[in-house]
């Protein structure tokens, strides 16, 4: 359990997130290699099956990266998503995976600092959590 | 579109960027492991893919491996997508199968530990080319562009904007909420560094920007709602009732001397009244009164109607309506400028409690020839002579724990100008400044400031100020000399605070109807802070003035040239070349459940039927000029029938398999 190092994968939507991301390289501020960014149009291209695929893969925990409610791009993807992650976690539930590997954060462009906490955040709880119940069943 | 029957033979090329990737990813094993993949058929590193020599090598090695897509793991798409796609597309590939790793800003830059950076970047890597391999050769969209903006603010930033894009040719539209252009620039007294008097600089092209056979002024008029896209945008504007008929008033002021109301006058600062139906100030442009419906006592208490009486020509019109006008733009720019820092706010420096404690822009009215005083610095408190002023650099400004981290860049000089005319109207009296650092980068800035030191002997203090009290009808300033350590008190008749400013209240709610984006403290967000300083992130809206930070006229003014250049450059072309990266609907698979039409916030699916053997089918249909390509139908498609060019689900299948392996 010690050597846990979770596997993450990041939907960032390209106009907020992924840009939010992008500054904090620019800025160098240093975190976590656990997060692999997935660049999508929106946060509403987060089809809810690449979550599911996602975790069935051995994802250990998904963050879905979008614009500030009313910053949306697209005008109302990020309240689609907002509804689709809602439903997706009452799912995830059901299949015996914690709340915290699925996550949705609101982060802008300018904030760079906020998708390192994020992703920080992110590492530490599922470390405590530990790898996904599903990866689990799968090696055994 | 090319279906991808035959096998992929992608390149991939790794980016050293000198040591900015290579120092902590070991690029070499990125491409030795990527060159394992299935369809890759070269990969290779070097150390500046971006350079000349990089792009040729990455054109000579398409030819010689026969590669027919490209991957290259380097920075941000932000920055070299297009660089990469029109290197590829000069060495016969599309442009659309040429995708971007970003290994730097988003692993080299956030990583320490090399061993974890390099595997990260090859996991990011092996999405991309997971990605590029289903990549179908695409062609962008032609879209016709309306050759005419919006410019939204008319102070100085918005008139030079819109004056430079009409006398390009093209129909703009100045929309300003107040019933005058002019903005804040039309309050100063004079201006540095040259002393110039503001308004005598300024209403020429006040002037200018109202005969202009290309401009159409809607002030007294705000922005309601903006739909559509780069080169196709409507503009919904909201023109609040003035409750005077501007078509026929002559805007001779009989009106106003009559109103019986008295309420404190915006464009002084709270130093005068105006009256309910008023015009700013005497230049404003249009010169027309407008009605200030919640002090007219007709509104208030249905009583008075004298300016109606008055009227000879019966422009008085109480029962206007507010009117919506929506106008069709292929650009807009946003000068909505900014606004002084409550002073309320700095409550240690009596901020709002004390007459004679006020802020700059009230300072410059009491210099102004146009001012409530006629130029006399007369105390606020009781009207008489000001002998020892002090000003309070900082006022809010560069306080991270309880005001605005940040300069607010034009204080420095604004108060070198106010110390200097303040000496030059009161020979005896004494100009104190307190500051934390004096900033004076800007041509003829730093001779100014000495002038102001040297010739003007107004007497500068460095350090801050803790607290400002009244004591009888003095004001007294406590402060200390952080050159000497020694406390510092000087009993004054004024207080000028420098104080911090921010964006235009309604900034938040703008941003919002344009889908733009603003920092942390509200500025609006431009696409790049160095290399694309007057766009934003959203094509066709660009920025000028203090909109987008503290800007002084010189650099607002030229802001707004650059902008408007933005906009002509846009306009000399007939058509706009749009991605073509967005959704495509399988008529075969689609059932017509009609989901992905409810779900589109543009509008760009809608329902067809065809009527086939006597058998109608329902199936969406996608209009390709509105799709902005955001994907929110194709992750709602229960079918699978609205998918995403270049984007499509089987892909993303892959890449997340990869990522985890």
């Amino acid at each position: 359990m010690e050597d846990f190092e979770p596997k993450i994968i990041a939907f960032l939507c390209k106009w907020c997130t992924y840009a939010g991301a992008d500054l904090a390289g620019v800025s160098r501020l240093k975190f976590s290699p656990n997060a692999v960014p997935i660049r999508v149009m929106c946060s509403g291209r987060v089809d809810p099956s690449f979550v599911l695929d996602a975790f069935a893969k051995g994802a250990d925990g998904v963050l879905v990266g979008g614009c500030h409610p009313g910053d949306c791009h697209y005008a109302q993807g990020n309240y689609k998503t907002l509804r689709r992650v809602k439903l997706l976690k009452m799912l995830l539930k059901d299949m015996g995976l914690e709340e915290e590997r699925l996550r949705l954060e609101w982060i802008s462009a300018s904030e760079g600092n906020k998708f390192r906490e994020v992703v920080n955040d992110m590492v530490i709880k599922i470390k405590e959590i530990g790898p996904s119940p599903l990866k689990k069943e799968e090696s055994k | 579109m090319d279906t991808n029957s035959s096998s992929p033979r992608v390149g991939v090329f790794v980016c050293h960027c000198g040591s900015n990737i290579a120092g902590t990813v070991d690029v070499e094993k990125v491409a030795q492991e990527i060159s394992k993949m299935e369809g890759v058929a070269y990969a290779g590193s070097y150390i500046y893919m971006c350079s000349d020599p990089g792009q040729k090598l990455m054109r000579e090695t398409i030819e010689k491996e026969k590669l027919d897509r490209i991957v290259v793991a380097a920075c941000s798409p932000t920055l070299h997508e297009k660089t990469f796609r029109i290197n590829s597309k000069n060495a016969g590939l599309n442009p659309y199968q040429c995708e971007i790793s970003n290994i730097r800003e988003h692993c080299s830059w956030v990583h320490e530990d090399k061993a974890k950076a390099t595997e990260k970047a090859i996991k990011i890597t092996k999405s991309i080319v997971e990605k590029v391999k289903n990549d179908s050769s695409l062609t962008d969209i032609e879209v016709p562009i309306t050759k005419k903006a919006v410019v939204i603010g008319g102070g100085v930033a918005g008139i030079q904007a819109a004056l430079d894009i009409a006398n390009g040719g093209y129909k703009t539209y100045l929309v300003e909420r107040d019933s005058s252009i002019g903005g804040k620039m039309a309050k100063l007294s004079e201006t540095f560094p040259t002393l110039d008097c503001s308004q005598c600089i300024l209403t020429p092209k006040m002037v200018e920007a109202a005969n202009h056979p290309n401009i159409e002024l809607l002030t007294y008029s705000e922005v309601e709602n903006v739909s559509g896209y780069l080169g196709n945008f409507k503009v919904k504007i909201k023109k609040k009732p003035t409750s005077v008929k501007w078509d026929i008033c002559t805007g001779c002021g009989d009106c106003y001397p009559k109103c019986p109301v008295k309420v404190p006058s915006e464009f002084q600062e709270g130093l005068a009244k105006r009256t309910a139906i008023y015009t700013p100030f005497p230049q404003a442009v249009p010169n027309k009164p407008v009605i200030d419906r919640e002090n007219c006592l007709y509104y208030q208490k249905g009583i008075c109607k004298i300016c109606e009486k008055i009227c000879k020509i019966g422009a008085i019109d109480f029962e206007m309506q507010e009117e919506i006008v929506e106008v069709d733009a292929g650009a807009i720019v946003v000068a909505t400028g900014y606004q002084e820092y409550p002073l309320q706010n700095l409550s240690d420096y009596g901020g709002g409690r004390y007459p004679n404690v006020i802020s700059g822009l009230k300072f410059e009215r009491l210099l102004s020839a146009s001012g409530p005083t006629g130029g006399q610095v007369l105390r606020p408190s009781d009207g008489k002579p000001v002998k020892d002023v002090v000003f309070v650099q900082c006022a809010g400004s560069r306080d991270i724990e309880e005001h605005k981290p940040y300069c607010s860049k034009i204080c420095c000089m604004y108060t070198a100008k106010h110390a200097m005319l303040f000496k030059h109207k009161v020979h005896d009296g004494n100009a104190y400044v307190f500051y934390i650092d004096v900033r004076t980068a800007g041509k003829d800035y730093e001779e100014f400031y000495y002038r102001t030191t040297e010739e003007d002997h107004a007497l500068y203090t460095r350090g801050k100020v803790s607290k400002i009290f009244e004591d009888g009808d003095k004001v007294v300033v406590w402060g200390v000399d952080t050159l000497t350590g020694k406390k510092v008190e000087i009993r004054a008749d004024l207080a000028v605070l420098a104080t911090a400013i921010e964006p235009s209240s309604g900034i938040m709610e703008l941003k919002q109807k344009l889908k733009v984006s603003v920092d942390e403290n509200g500025f609006l967000k431009e696409a790049h802070p160095k290399l694309r300083p007057v766009e934003s992130m959203t094509s066709g809206i660009f920025f000028a003035g203090a909109a987008q930070g503290p800007k002084d006229i010189p650099e607002s003014v030229s802001q707004a040239g650059a902008a408007a250049s933005k906009v002509l450059s846009m306009f000399s072309a007939d058509f706009l070349h749009k991605e073509p990266l967005i959704c495509e609907i399988n008529e075969d698979v689609c059932s017509g459940c009609g989901i992905c039409i409810m779900l589109c916030p543009y509008g760009a699916l809608e329902a067809e039927i065809t009527t086939k053997d006597n058998k109608e089918t329902k199936r969406s249909k996608l209009n390709e000029a509105l799709c902005q390509g955001c994907g929110t139908c194709s992750s709602a498609c229960p079918s699978g029938a609205a998918t995403m060019r270049n984007d499509i689900s089987k892909n993303m299948f892959k890449m997340i398999e990869v990522i985890l392996e």
